[in-house]
């Protein structure tokens, strides 16, 4: 059944011959779809990550480098050295002074950091000559490459390309690899900088609050409104600081002049009538008495720069910081206060118009670069201040010969920091007082999923445990943005976010070059008007990333040109012009870290895109970077989008809305759910917490996990045998890939009871399915033996097989042995085996020893495998290479291969887990009237209380699409479209080969031969084999192992643990009254251990076993002597105590 | 064959032992025929015991003589590979017997050692091995014996392969398929590990006495030469040696003779009102498998009849329109329409005889057991 379902919409809605049909907009959106591959194609899944790394590595680190150029020695400042350049090489390693290029596949598989040089051009002096000396390629450090940046060798490389370079061309990139794991910088979730939030504090205070961030500090600035009265907050001060104190500090002497810059209108004036009293009666009226007032508040008064007076300097550099003060004139803080204390007013006047602080709007995303460019600053001024302070330490010593700055600068410091910082993801910068922790992580490569949803995860910088659910609800403006399912469940649960599918990130833009434009535009100079001027009515403030630009008369036709100008390709596509009616401010935003998306721009609610140039996309004459030039598409940012009108559908009309007024067009609607969550087919039928069971399980599915799986040494691989594609896809499948990384298989399944061992989700499968291969995977596990170095030539040394005279092994254990001592590749390995026969000499540190040393000088310390008693495993590769170190590391690969069994995991892409229940015999099968027979039966008391329809729609979708020979789609919202299939299409096609239309088929027991009371629904539905597997988890003991301090048995699995009696348990025991069980559990089977008890003092005495006596140590005699059996941690405890000098006595009856 | 219900004969002197009883209509219905309503099947079950309805009179046992009287074959199509047949007057028990022993214990011969003696492909030595074992061989099961844990593996029990493919480097991708696999009727020619005593004769993983040749009438081989085993990369190779023994389906899926065997129960469609005029031609429309037709009658009027009631694939849209309680779809109990789709060893037919062997020798042994 291929009946196009948009046809017919489109004829419905399409009037008859009119304008709008001379005018031909875009058909049906069907076509429009082909903008989102063309996005992807020139974005890539990571493009933020990316871009954010090419800011740094080709602006951002050359600003921090322009910034702090100039270095110079203290007693003598004609020595100096000055950085006139700086650039990021191509990545290499220096081998023995010879550099080597590498790529990031090397670098995975040999443990080393995939980094480049940063080299600097330099002019410097040398000794007392003033003539500047010129270097060039001096190099300053490594840093890490983000894979697929600028910088990196993969850049701009076709798929071929990439096989060679042996890797995937499936892998997004955007992650580093240091000491050869794969690390990604996670996306950080910030409130944004330099902005007025007014909110109210814990009292229910109003507030404004302004996080001021400049190259040189950072600062939080607060005023709050406490008894009616206004005071500025800050940490510099002890106490709240009067605002109109603050204010007369800052020149502002007037009373009338303050209520002007805050407003005329009376009710200002009223409210803030009680500062100014306040003020007033603390007999405060010049800058003088202010300053002074607030000098006896400072928290350090010591500190700083006297002459000036503190409180000043306070006021200059960290009151507002990012509002600069030129030649000392504050007028423009003034003026920002004045528009805070506004702003908070109205607030109080009008509730509405309080900020929200998890409106995405107000938010900031902080990328991988600027991450690294915090930390590259830190470290670059770290490395030039230890190059002066070297050079004083030796202009000290040495008066006569003062050496030259290109030789104390040391590139230790920067490549340790990047990568130390990078692979335990702790950022550190003192300059900030920034202590972060699990910045990077490792990027996943459980499935290719999990890879994708850790390069668009978003975390959060507030503390997990706060109990509030605002921050964790779903935020209308994070429509398009982020995605509403991806976020884990649990303690993260809507902190977690991820980036929805068309979601950019923006990075930061020149703001020179933009403060003119605005100023041509009619934007009016602040500095050049009254505080009458600024507030006349009609008139808007225009904001410029935070900071007051002017203002202009006319905002809304100053918008339309600022935004004409940005369609035309003028300013940068990334800049936002936002209107706030509320406030009377044009907001321009140019900043780093704002979410924005790709909206088509409509006239009147007629799309710009038309047909003719989708036809030049479809052709490959047009890409998507042309619709952005020729203002067709725009990103419009969160909040810019509060400015636009965005209808869903061009040809849908929209009841309660004017078309005209429509003012943008969505792409796709699937586009507003991520690349995880993508995957789903028929989200839009499900009840929402399914959608993200199914992201946090997607990420765990077994599958294929690169082109390049095979030659990777992750430490822990699954793979499944099989893996598929979906029958039922979605288009963000297609756009993501999964179609060829797929993670699961296509399984006939029934929805049926059968043999009680499907209860409670638990799967009854085919035994033959299993024999053929379903659900079948290959876990693969690296084991690593690294050959230690000793110094002087001792090492440890990896021996060959002893065998006797007849070649027959010594041991068997040694049987996977290659002649090496290696294990061979393809060779059976079994519990307890060696797989590396390794000895390390017995004496270390002999020195001068290390070419004499017999065979009789090495003791085995050999490698032994621990698996599963019973499974085969095979060594599947081994590796040798040398580390940084020189050190020979061995990576033993070693492979299994796994059919399911009862216990292992499954999952439906509707977030329905089950355990396979039972494996039964294809012959008890029941079986179809067309001798089909169910590859499993799941339990049809999944569905009720779970409410997936969408997976009722995939199975019977897929049945269509197996029976008409086409893949079905089942995208988010794609029904209107023409990306999911409608059910009703779907049911057609079905009757039309034969079947029911709901997917209801007649089937025979398989056990009596009679036909089945019921018919049963049956079709394919997509399965995953999750990670989970009972070969894994399965664990019993008798006894065994016993720790060390308690004598109680170990606990885990991976310590060949017990299995405790927990309290509850050990209370079930009570209440059923099975003392004697109690006394074994807890005592016999744990840790029984015989004691000597004095009766006379109640302690504990000893055995000796010379005399066989027990003897009190306390009464020194052993005549009062008892035995008795305590648990073990019982005498530690006693003895713990006695340790504290608390005595504990036992008092003992006769039993 | 399928009884139509008989005129319903009131008599209420009835007498219980007169054995030529007939049912009530209903009843018969219940007893001989499924009926397939829209919204589920009734009557699945049927009657199993004897004496169901001994009250009236009528007798429900099964007997020999009944059996005979009323057991029919009839072979509808017959090729190479599959066979379509009737098997008319047997219990749905029986039928799903002969299904399940034809799924699961027919034996025959399927790959089960793989001895790799090199494999550098991107596939895993396991799982080539198990895409080896699915293969179908082309080797009739019955002229083998099971092997056993301690057998010596014989001419008589074990068929031996050799697969040696390999990639010249420099050249295109190869695909390796099931044809390649070579038959040794000499046995194994890898020779087991210890090469001490030299002049001994090699060792090997088999010992046969004869050459198979010699036993066999026509050369093994695998059924289909075009199966996929793996592809090549330029330098890869495979060199193995399969060892393929007899087996059941219920150890294996691999062992399993047919690809499937089902039955399905005659479908009868009764149109229990007449259906005239549009009404007809829209239910023609609506059967997707042409089950129904239209009659002319005299008059210019026409008439849905059924035409090809054996089509009908329970679709059930006939049943659930306007005229739905007009149209009654059934199964007839003791009608089965039986599938055997075999994978190559045997012939459909062959194994069908086979399943019957099997059942007789286990009723065999029921009986001997009792005995």
């Amino acid at each position: 059944m291929t009946v196009p379902p948009a046809d017919d919409a489109a004829k419905k809605e399409l009037p008859p011959p009119s304008y709008r049909s001379l005018a031909a907009p875009v058909a049906t959106p069907v076509d429009k779809f082909a903008l989102l591959p063309a996005f992807l194609k020139v974005r890539g899944l990571v493009k933020e990550h990316i871009d954010s790394f090419n800011y740094f590595t080709t602006r951002g680190i050359r600003n921090i480098v322009e910034a702090n150029n100039r270095i110079e020695a203290r007693n003598d400042p004609s020595i100096y050295l000055r950085y006139t350049n700086v650039y990021v090489g191509t990545p290499s390693v220096q081998v023995d002074y010879k550099i080597e290029n590498i790529t990031p596949h090397f670098c995975r598989l040999t443990d080393r950091t995939y980094s480049a040089p940063i080299r600097v051009d330099i002019e410097y002096t040398v000794g007392k000559q003033h003539e500047p000396q010129h270097k060039k390629n001096v190099l300053i450090g490594y840093l890490p490459i983000m894979l697929r940046s600028y910088a990196c060798v993969l850049h701009g490389r076709d798929e071929a390309e990439l096989a060679r370079q042996g890797e995937c061309p499936l892998d997004p990139g955007g992650y580093f690899i240091v000491k050869g794991t794969e690390k990604v910088i996670l996306i950080q979730e910030q409130l944004s900088k330099n902005r007025i939030i007014i909110d109210t504090d814990s009292k229910g205070r109003v507030i404004a609050s302004v996080t001021s961030s400049t190259h040189e500090i950072k600062s939080k600035t607060v005023i709050t409104m406490d008894k009616e009265k206004i005071y500025l907050q800050l940490n510099q001060f002890t106490k709240p600081i009067p605002i109109i104190v603050v204010m007369k500090a800052m020149g502002m002497e007037s009373d009338q002049e303050v209520v002007q810059m805050v407003g005329r209108d009376p009710r200002y004036g009223d409210l803030l009538f009680p500062s100014i009293q306040e003020c007033a009666s603390e007999r405060i009226y010049t800058q003088q008495q202010a300053l002074q007032y607030m000098d006896e508040k400072v928290t350090y008064p010591g500190a700083g720069n006297q002459k000036e007076g503190r409180s000043k300097s306070i006021l200059r550099d960290v009151f507002i910081a990012h509002v600069p003060v030129k030649n000392g004139n504050f007028r423009q803080k003034c003026i920002y206060t004045g528009v805070m204390l506004r702003r908070m007013m109205d607030a109080i006047l009008n509730a509405d118009t309080f900020d929200d602080k998890d409106y995405v709007g107000n938010k900031r995303l902080e990328l991988s670069g600027q991450l690294i460019s915090l930390l590259f600053e830190d470290l670059f001024k770290t490395m030039n201040s230890q190059a002066v302070e070297l050079m004083n330490k030796n202009s000290d010593k040495t008066r006569s010969s003062p050496s030259d700055f290109s030789q104390l600068i040391k590139h230790e410091a920067i490549t340790s920091g990047l990568e130390r910082a990078i692979s335990t993801g702790n950022w550190d910068i003192k300059r900030f007082r920034m202590h972060r922790k699990g910045v990077s992580q490792v990027l996943s490569r459980l499935s290719y999923m999990a890879s994708l949803g850790y390069m668009t995860r978003i975390t959060p910088q507030f503390e997990k445990t706060r109990k509030t659910s605002g921050p964790r609800a779903l935020q209308p403006s994070q429509w398009g943005m982020l995605c509403p399912c991806d976020t884990p469940e649990g303690e993260a649960c809507g902190l977690t976010k991820n980036l929805a599918l068309l979601t950019h990130v923006t990075t930061d833009q020149e703001e020179g070059p933009l403060m003119n434009l605005c100023k041509s535009l009619g934007v009016e100079d602040l500095t050049l008007l009254s505080g009458e001027e600024i507030h006349a009515p009609g008139s808007f403030l225009v904001m410029f990333n935070g900071l007051i630009l002017g203002k202009h008369r006319q905002p809304q036709t100053f918008a339309n040109a600022m935004r004409e100008l940005r369609r035309s390709g003028k300013i940068g596509e990334f800049v936002s012009i936002f209107v706030n009616e509320k406030q009377h401010c044009i907001h321009i935003a140019s900043d780093g870290g704002r979410v924005c998306r790709p909206l088509i721009i409509a006239d009147k609610g007629i799309s710009r895109v038309k047909e003719c140039h989708m036809k030049e996309l479809r052709d490959g004459i047009r890409s998507f970077d042309d619709f952005l030039r020729d203002g067709l598409i725009e990103y419009l940012d969160v909040n810019e989008e509060n400015n636009a009108l965005i209808a869903l559908y061009e040809h849908v009309d929209q009841d309660d809305v004017e078309r005209s007024s429509i003012t943008h067009i969505e792409i796709e609607p699937l586009s507003i759910l991520g690349v995880v969550s993508g995957l789903i087919p028929y989200p839009h039928h499900n009840q929402s917490p399914r959608n993200t069971y199914q992201c946090a399980m997607g990420k765990q599915a077994m599958g294929n996990i690169a082109y390049n799986q095979l030659f990777r040494a992750d430490s822990l691989l699954y793979l499944l045998v099989y893996a598929q594609r979906p029958l039922l896809t979605t288009k963000t499948i297609e756009l993501v890939g999964y179609d060829k990384l797929g993670a699961g298989q296509n399984a006939t399944v029934a929805v049926m009871g059968y043999s009680g061992y499907d209860i409670e989700d638990a799967i009854v499968m085919n035994k033959s399915s299993l024999d053929r291969g379903f659900g079948r995977c290959i876990a693969m596990k690296k084991y690593t033996v690294m050959k230690e170095n000793y110094g002087d030539g001792v090492s440890d040394r990896i021996a060959k097989p002893q065998r006797d005279k007849d070649g027959v092994l010594l041991r068997q254990n040694m049987r996977a042995l290659d002649e090496d001592g290696i294990a061979a590749p393809g060779q059976i390995i079994r519990n307890h085996d060696v797989y590396v026969n390794k000895q390390s000499p017995k004496i270390v540190d002999r020195r001068g020893a290390g070419a004499l040393l017999k065979d009789m000088d090495y003791k085995d310390s050999l490698a032994i495998y621990k698996g599963v008693d019973g499974e085969t495993t095979v060594v599947d590769r081994v590796m040798l290479c040398s580390d940084t170190n020189e050190k020979l590391s061995i990576k033993c690969i070693i492979r299994h291969t796994r059919r399911p069994e009862v216990g292992d995991k499954f999952s439906s892409r509707h977030g329905q887990k089950g355990v396979c229940g039972t494996i039964v015999q294809q012959e008890d099968f029941p079986f179809s009237e067309r001798g089909i027979c169910p590859d499993l039966i799941m339990n049809p008391h999944g569905f009720p209380s779970r409410m997936t329809i969408g997976k009722m729609i995939e199975l019977i979708g897929g049945k269509a699409g197996l029976s008409c020979g086409r893949f079905h789609y089942g995208s988010a919202f794609g029904e209107p479209s023409g990306n999911a299939d409608k059910v009703e299409d779907i049911s057609n096609t079905l009757i039309k080969h034969g079947f029911s239309y709901n997917g209801k088929d007649f089937l025979y027991s398989g056990i009596l031969g009679h036909p089945l009371e019921a018919y049963i629904f049956m079709g394919p539905i997509y399965y995953q084999k999750l990670k989970h597997m009972v070969l894994d988890k399965m664990h019993a003991r008798a006894s065994g192992p016993r720790v060390l301090l308690t004598r109680q048995p170990t606990e885990g699995r991976s310590r060949d643990g017990g299995l405790r009696l927990g309290e509850m348990e050990r209370d079930c025991l009570i209440a059923y009254g099975a003392s004697m069980l109690i006394f074994e559990r807890l005592l016999l089977s744990s840790d029984p251990y015989q004691v000597q008890v004095c009766r006379k003092c109640g302690l504990l005495g000893y055995y000796n076993y010379k005399l066989k006596t027990s003897y009190c140590s306390m009464c020194k005699n052993g005549e009062n002597m008892a035995k008795m059996r305590l648990p073990y941690a019982c005498k530690l405890l006693f003895q713990e105590l006695q340790a504290m000098n608390v005595v504990p006595r036992l008092k003992l009856t006769e039993g | 064959m399928p009884k139509k219900g008989t005129k319903s004969k009131k008599a209420v002197d009835d007498v219980p032992d007169q054995q030529e009883n007939k049912l009530p209509d209903y009843l018969e219905l219940q007893r001989t025929r499924v009926v397939c309503n829209a919204d589920a099947p009734i009557h699945t079950q049927g009657f199993q015991y004897s004496g169901a309805f001994a009250a009236m009179g009528v007798d429900n046992s099964v007997s020999v003589e009944k059996f005979c009287k009323n057991f029919k074959i009839d072979i509808k199509r017959l090729t190479e590979d599959d066979m379509e047949f009737d098997m008319i007057g047997v219990d749905a028990s029986i039928a799903n017997a002969f299904r399940r022993i034809l799924i699961a214990e027919v034996p025959t011969m399927a790959i089960e050692k793989i001895f790799m003696a090199d494999n550098t492909s991107v596939i895993a030595d396991e799982v080539l091995s198990h895409r080896l074992g699915l293969i179908p061989l082309d080797a009739d099961p019955r002229l083998f014996d099971y092997i056993s844990e301690n057998d010596v593996p014989n001419e008589r029990n074990t068929i031996v392969f050799k697969l040696h493919v390999s990639c010249e480097k420099g050249s295109q991708r190869i695909t390796v398929k099931s044809g390649e696999l070579e038959w040794l009727p000499e046995g194994s020619q890898l020779s087991m590990a210890s090469p001490a005593q030299s002049g001994d004769k090699q060792k090997t993983f088999t010992s046969f006495s004869q050459s198979q040749k010699e036993i066999l009438e026509k050369p093994l081989g695998v059924k289909f030469k075009d199966i996929t085993i793996a592809r090549l990369g330029p330098g890869q190779a495979i060199e193995l040696e399969a060892h393929a023994v007899k087996g059941v389906g219920k150890v294996h899926a691999k062992w399993s003779p047919v690809a499937t065997a089902w039955y399905r129960m005659l479908p009868e469609v009764v149109i229990l009102e007449q259906i005239e005029g549009e009404e007809a031609e829209e239910l023609v429309k609506k059967c997707p498998v042409n089950v129904f037709d239209i009659e002319d009658l005299g008059n210019g009027g026409k008439r849905a009849v059924v035409a090809k009631p054996r089509a009908c694939t329970l679709c059930r849209e006939c049943v659930m329109g306007p005229c739905g309680e007009k149209i009654q779809l059934r199964r007839v109990r003791d009608h089965f329409i039986y599938t055997i789709e075999s994978t190559g060893a045997l012939p459909p037919e062959v194994l069908f005889t086979e399943a019957v062997k099997i059942l007789e020798e286990k009723c065999e042994r029921v009986i001997s057991e009792l005995s």
